[in-house]
Parts: C-alpha cells; structure tokens; sequence
C-alpha cells in the first residue's frame, strides 16, 4: 500500500485569503506532516485550468468584495467544469466565506450579480442591514449520530439562502449563521462543505480537520498531542458562548 | 455661546474620573454631544492652526515626533496624546487647553482614527494631513481597505485648503494624491532594507485604476515599497522626501539619512525598525510641509524616545522590560522583524485579548508571520482572553511546545515570564493588554513619564 498522500488544491490563495485563510491550510499541512501523511499544495490562480483528479481537496476562502467578483468570473469562466468533476467524483470542496457564497448559484449584490459556481442550492443576497459578526459556534454532524461542535468568527454582509432540499453544515448553537433567522449555518452535500465560520475554522477545530484528512487520503490517523489544540477549541467556544467541551446543548 | 458647554463638559470629566472611570475621550464626548461644531469653533482659535494625521499603523508614535518637533518651532501644541483618537479625544484635547475664549497653545496636532477622519478633518480643517498608510486591520471593524480609502478620497474633496502629505510607498494613499494640488510625497529608498517578496499579509496589491496586480522594484513594510502597474496606469509618484543608508540596530534604534529638498542630514532614531522609519519620514515630510527647518526637524526626530507601549522600554524586579504594541498582521511583523534581530534566544510574554479595541476577531493572529520567531524563542508566556489560541499559533508557526506555557491571567503570565527571563525580557500585547499591562507595571512603580 503506498503512503498516503494529501493532495490540495488552493484556489486563489493571493487573493482569496482575508480572514487567515492560510491557518487552514497550514492546520492540514501539519497534522498531516506529523501523521506522516504527504502534503501536496497546489495553488490555482487567474485562467489556470485544474485537473478534477488530481485532488482530494479544493479549498476556496474569502476576499474583499472587488477580488471576490474577479475571482467569480474566473472560477466560472476556467474552473466550473473540472470542480463539478471533482464534487461528483467525492473530493472535498471547502468554501469559506465569500468562498461559501461562490459555491452557489448567484451573490446579489444591489444592481451587481456575481455569478457562483452552482456546485449547490444556494444563493446569497447583501442586505442592506447590519453586516452579520461575532463569535458563532454550529452543531454539526458530519457522520450520522456523532454531534460535534465547530466555533469560529462571522463576518458577512450577504444573507444566504439554502435551496429546498438542500442541507446546512449545521444549526445554530450561538451566533447568527447563513441569514440570522433560520437558525442554519453552512451548507453540505456529500463532499461539498461551505460555512461562514472562520477564525480561521481548522486551527478552532482541528478535529475538523483531522476529518478532513481521513475522508481524503482514506487513512487512519493516529491520535496527536492536542492539548493545544484543545484549549483553543475551548476557548473559542467559550468565547461564543458555548460550554468549552461536550455537547453544547 | 460655548462657554456654558465647556464648563459643563468639563464638570462630566471630572465626575467619570472621580468614579473610578478612566475615561480621556468623555468630556469631549459630552462636549460634542452639546456643541456638535465645537472642534470647529475651538480649534480655529489656534493662532497657527492645526495638522492631522491618519494612518492604520503608527499614528501615535508618528504624533510624538511631530510633537517634539512642533514644540521647538512653533511653541506650545495642543495634542491629543495617548491615542484618544476618535473625535472626543480630540475635543477633550482641545477642552482642555481652553480657558474662557482663549487657547492656551499655538498649534493643534492630532492623531485621527482611520474610520473618524470624514468626522473630524472638516472640522479641524487643518493646514497639512499626513495619510500614513493603510493595513488590514479589525476587519470585524473598520471593514475593507478599499472602503476606507474611498472614505478619505471623500472627505479630502472637503479640505481644498489642505495640504497632503502622503505616503507614496502605499498604493491607496498615493492615489489620494492625484489631481491634487502639490502633494508632499515621502518614500523609503534603500533597496538594502527590501524584503524578498511581498509577505502574505499584504492587502493593496492592484492598480486602483485597472485592477491589474501591482509589480514590485522593492517591498519595504507590508504592500509599502517602489512599486507601479505593469499596464502603466498608475505608479509610485517620486517622493520629495526620502530616507536612504538605513541602518537598523534591533529594538533599540536606527540611523538614516534624510533627504529633503531643504537638504540632507544624518539622523539618528531612538525607535526601532523600518516601521517607525516610516513614521519619522512622516513626521519629517509634514514639518516641512509647514515650513520648519531642517535643523529643527532632525533635532526633533531625535530627541523622541519610544513611548506608551511602542517599543517603550521599563525596568522591573532588575530585568529590561521592552513592550512592543501589536494590533494587526502588518504592524505584528515588523515587531517580529525587529525582535528577530536580537542577538540569541529571548524571553517573550505575547498577550492577546479580544476586546472591542483589540478587534473581536482574532483570525489576524494566523496572517502574522510569527514563524519569524521559530528557532529565536527560549520560552514564551501566552496570557490574555485568547491565549490559547496565541498558544496554538505559536506550535504551528514552528516553536516547540515546551517553549510554550498558557496562563490566561495577565498579572500572573507577568510574574511568570519574568521569573523565568533573563536581563531582557519582550512582551507582545494587543492594544488592550498594553494599557492594562502598563496599568499594572505603574502599581508597581515601573513606568515613567506618560501614563497617567
């Protein structure tokens, strides 16, 4: 059996990376490092084409509003096909905030439509009320029975809107989530994954990450020293205002 | 009649502090709250009026040095100290030097928070502004850079009678210059100072006009640095004021030499790192955009000594104590810079809290470049509302967990860090931490001078 290997695709990374995009990325690069476990980067930018095959992960993060609409065009006019290629074949596809909103169909914003890559049901509206922010942290269950906890930072101005059928990553424990009403944060189909939630997400909840890591290189990973990582988990759900560990309800 | 309303202010102040409230902004606060004009109607009692200085890093520090140098030509300066920046620190600065319908001062200088500019500025109407640069910074905040710099490209079309001062290292504030009458530029030029490429953190990286990614001849401090757009629609105007031969002495100092077109001079600074070589251009271009002479402008530059938590340095329980504020990426990394000149291994208390001042979101934590300190740490105290996360951030960036201990309380990650120090030992707080570790280190008798 050869050793596994993480193999990333990070898509815009100049641009796409205005709430520490990179501490996820190098949350994956770590933990894989020292489960001895490969990592391989590969940044995409403007007009590069991307191989669906050549891997398990495409991570889109979140950038101002004027690099957010020039990545759109891009993504839609040179990477559409091969990323819904890679979603049917089950790669992972992590979209963070304005990453989360390219995922769908459309981001209104006033007279301005971005375009999204429309891997799922979803659309994004800018309201003209107060921009979503705060600490926030989600219930969700990503195997079935198996309740856990993500908390982060929110900080959008767009609402979103899940498609009848659609499901989100999870619901609402503290915060505001997709809209600040439904109570739903995120959105999941199979390995496409998109939350609002940064922080950035991964160092916050790297047993998310270590989820990741399993679902796209098919390892078992060997359990870490995490007592860092578990006190910044805690502290980041205490800073939401959820109880530091267990179930949050 | 403002009169009545100063007194009334005045009595507010004086009530917040006898309860226990700190408060430097309240007096202003009420004061605005009854005279909406009153910066206007006070300052323009100012026989030699008033400047202005914004920027996202280093205003407070680039304030000082324009006050020693103000002090020595112009007499007696109103001046919003202790980065009561917003626009009751201004009016508490002005409330407080005024007596009747007099002013006790010849000329205002003030420090403006980025985000209250388009408040205060129309109303100081000030003969020169100094735009220093802009950085990501408290995203959760003050929101995008390009937001904030169309904010000022507003409120500078209301100041026709000012002169800029501008920073012609920073694409976004460069550009406020265009179209305006005889902007003073200033710049850095001294490709031995350059960083390889630019650093991650970095935000204005486009042409304003065409959208096309900047190139770089040389990256100084963040997106600052020679840079133009390939397609020829925008490029760095050619600053008057420059600083060339720098030469940087870890956080103690650095030398320069200051080009003007009133001529050249040697300049030695008691503030560390290519950041505050910035901020004495700064300070340097705004002199002269008043007139004052090269002499008194090097004297000033030199005389100011780091202060109020930038780089300030204090002795307690027989150990250097440097404090080295940091609010964001950009302005973190040139402290990161600067600490990793020191010789050896050193002694750090890095503490981040998550205060409304601090920014609520501590993402920015994971933009710094920390892995700068791997390899120079011999052990580092992470205190503060969020040290865990500090405390990951160091694992990941490189430094072995042994070198890292979490004690959240401030007072007690203190005492900690010092016991374990050698001579010197570095402390890395957010704006908060800063003022409640130079609360504690008064108690025990450590700091001099400012902090009242």
């Amino acid at each position: 059996m050869p050793d596994p290997v993480l193999r990333v695709c990070s898509l815009y990374p100049d641009v796409m990376n205005i709430y520490a995009d990179r501490g996820n990325l190098l949350v994956l690069e770590r933990r894989s490092a020292w489960r001895g476990i490969e990592v391989r980067i590969t940044p995409a930018g403007f007009g590069d084409r991307i191989d669906p095959d050549a891997h398990d992960l495409f991570y889109l993060g979140g950038g101002q509003d004027r690099d957010q609409a020039l990545c759109a065009r891009d993504l839609v006019d040179t990477k559409r096909d091969a990323l819904h290629a890679a979603a049917d074949r089950g790669a992972l596809v992590l979209g963070i905030c304005g990453g989360f909103q390219l995922l769908g169909h459309v981001y209104e914003l006033g007279d301005e439509e971005i375009p999204g890559l429309g891997l799922v049901d979803l659309r994004t509206v800018r309201s003209d009320g107060p921009r979503l922010i705060g600490n926030v942290a989600i219930e969700v269950e990503l195997d079935p029975g198996e309740p856990r906890v993500l908390a982060g930072f929110e900080n959008h101005g767009g609402r979103t809107h899940l498609g009848t059928g659609e499901r989100a990553l999870g619901r609402v424990l503290r915060g505001h989530g997709n809209d600040g009403r439904s109570g739903e944060e995120g959105v999941r189909r199979d390995g496409v994954i998109g939350t609002y939630l940064h922080g950035p997400l991964l160092p916050k909840n790297t047993w998310f990450a270590d989820w990741l890591i399993a679902r796209a290189t098919g390892a078992d990973l060997a359990p870490l020293d995490d007592r860092f990582e578990d006190a910044a988990h805690a502290s980041a759900r205490v800073a939401a205002g959820v109880p530091a560990s267990g179930r949050a309800n | 009649m403002i009169g009545p309303k100063l007194a009334a202010a005045r009595a507010a102040g004086a009530l917040s502090r006898r309860a226990g409230r700190g408060g430097t902004s309240l007096p202003g606060k009420v004061l605005l709250r009854l005279e909406p004009e009153a910066i206007a109607t006070l300052s323009s009692r100012l026989p030699q009026g008033s400047v202005a200085i914004s920027a996202t890093n280093g205003k407070t520090t680039t304030a000082a040095i324009v006050a020693a140098i103000l002090a020595r030509a112009e007499g007696r300066v109103v001046h919003n100290v202790q980065g009561a920046n917003m626009a009751g620190g201004v009016a508490s600065a002005l409330l407080d030097a005024s007596h009747g319908t007099r002013i006790d001062g010849e000329i205002g200088l003030f420090e403006v928070d980025e985000f209250w500019l388009d408040r205060v500025a129309p109303q100081l109407r000030p003969r020169a502004l100094l735009l220093g640069n802009l950085f990501r910074d408290q995203l959760d905040r003050y929101g995008e850079l390009e937001t904030i710099a169309d904010r000022w490209a507003a409120v500078l079309d209301r100041l026709p009678g000012t002169r800029l001062v501008l920073n012609a290292d920073d694409p976004l504030v460069a550009d406020l210059g265009l179209g305006r009458d005889d902007p003073l530029y200033f710049g850095v030029e001294d490709d031995a100072v350059a960083l390889a490429h630019l650093p991650h953190a970095s935000d204005s990286k486009h042409c304003r006009r065409c959208g096309t990614p900047l190139a770089y001849d040389a990256v100084y401090v963040g997106h600052l640095g020679r840079w133009h757009c390939p397609r020829g629609d925008s490029s760095r105007p050619a600053p008057a004021v420059t600083a060339a031969n720098i030469r940087l002495d870890g956080t103690r100092g650095a030398q320069l030499l200051l080009r003007t077109p009133a001529g050249d001079a040697e300049v030695r600074l008691g503030l560390p790192g290519l950041y505050n070589v910035y901020n004495a251009l700064g300070a340097a271009a705004l002199a002269l955009a008043l007139g004052i002479s090269l002499d008194d402008i090097v004297a000033g530059l030199e005389e100011v000594r780091a202060a109020f938590g930038r780089a300030e340095t204090v002795q307690i329980d027989g150990h250097e104590l440097a404090i080295l504020l940091v609010k964001n990426p950009t302005g973190a990394n040139e402290v990161l810079r600067t600490l990793a000149l020191e010789a050896g291994e050193i002694d750090l208390l890095a503490v981040l809290n998550d205060n409304v001042a601090d920014g609520r979101d501590v993402s920015w934590i994971w933009d710094a470049d920390l892995e700068l300190l791997a390899g120079s740490v011999r052990r580092v105290v992470c205190s503060g509302t969020r040290a865990p996360e500090l405390a990951l951030r160091l694992k990941y960036a490189g430094i072995e967990p042994e070198r890292i201990e979490v004690i959240d309380d401030l007072e007690a990650g203190l005492d900690a860090a010092l016991a374990g120090a050698g001579d010197r030992l570095y402390a890395m707080p957010t704006y908060t931490a800063m003022l409640a570790l130079r609360e504690l280190l008064a108690r025990r008798g450590s700091t001099a001078g400012m902090f009242t």
